[in-house]
């Protein structure tokens, strides 16, 4: 069975959002994913990330966020993970529509996109204890009608 | 991202040119309010050019209609992909964005599958 795997880890700033879903969707090219696989891969990532940023380390520029890519038969698993304030209650955040800043425009989406885009998306987090978002896509092969 | 505005009676055109995510959302949310005076009552967003939206683009776009309901007026969206529109329905915005338009996207493979499977 084919396997491969990366990992990455880059400053907390927003520059890195889009460096971190093209990365992500560039390792997963290797299993010849649709394009809307590839934009599933892209926005899961840059949701996970995203929230690394703005809520686990609050803005502050100078943290660290890691990505995790593998690969394992036709199995995509990319874990985000931030050292960062952690989350209280994981069950309410996942919850559509929870935010805990609407005030600054915040759609409250972001978990309900990763659960749409990719087939599993488990969070472990704890307060002070960090965040580590793991997300699973299968990606089908290609058929001979395909 | 490019935003590029045009303004016609009580219209405004917005034209959006790149990816639109958490990065560009605070420039964007700017450009967009600075051209949005209070003579203003309809936004159409061209939404064309945009090549990634993640929920931080849903919430510049939700903050924008929000702008312009409270003021009586209303936002259009033209010219999303499917993508956009998936994204726009998940956050339960579709019925809100009237009369927006769609356009489409075909299922391609993102890679040429004449090589076969690439194992590198
Ligand atoms: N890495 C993280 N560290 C700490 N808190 C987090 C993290 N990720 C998510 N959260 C918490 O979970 C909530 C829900 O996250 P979600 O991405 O669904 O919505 P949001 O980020 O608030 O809004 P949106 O993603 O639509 O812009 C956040 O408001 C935040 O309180
Ligand atoms: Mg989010």
């Amino acid at each position: 069975m084919y396997e491969n795997r990366m990992q990455l880890r880059f400053g907390s700033i927003s520059q890195n959002e889009s460096f971190a879903r093209t990365v992500a969707a560039a390792f997963a090219a290797q299993l010849n994913p649709t394009i809307e696989e590839l934009t599933d891969i892209r926005t899961a990532v840059s949701e996970a990330v995203t929230n690394a940023i703005i809520h686990g380390y609050e803005n502050n520029p100078n943290r660290a966020v890691e990505l995790r890519c593998s690969i394992c038969g036709d199995m995509l698993t990319i874990v985000v993970a931030d050292e960062g304030k952690g989350i209280e209650d994981v069950m309410l955040a996942m919850q559509p529509f929870y935010t805990s800043v609407p005030s600054l425009e915040r759609s409250g989406m972001g978990f309900a996109v990763m659960e749409a885009f990719m087939d599993d998306v488990r969070v472990e987090s704890a307060p002070g204890q960090g965040t580590k978002v793991t997300m699973q896509k299968h990606i089908a092969v290609v058929g001979c009608d395909g | 991202m490019q935003v590029s505005v045009k303004k016609q009676g009580g219209t405004l055109y917005a034209a959006l040119v790149g990816e639109l995510d958490h990065h560009s959302a605070a420039p964007v949310r700017q450009k967009l309010d600075a051209a949005l005076g209070g003579d203003i009552n309809e936004l159409v967003l061209d939404m064309r050019g945009v090549s990634f939206m993640d929920s931080s683009g849903i919430g510049v776009i939700l903050g924008r209609y929000k702008l312009l309901r409270d003021r009586g007026g209303k936002l259009r969206v033209s010219a999303m992909s499917s993508y956009a529109e998936r994204i726009f329905r998940m956050a339960g915005m579709l019925p809100l964005l009237a009369g927006s338009g769609t356009a489409g996207m075909g299922a391609r493979r993102a890679a040429d599958n004449k090589g076969g499977k690439k194992h590198v």
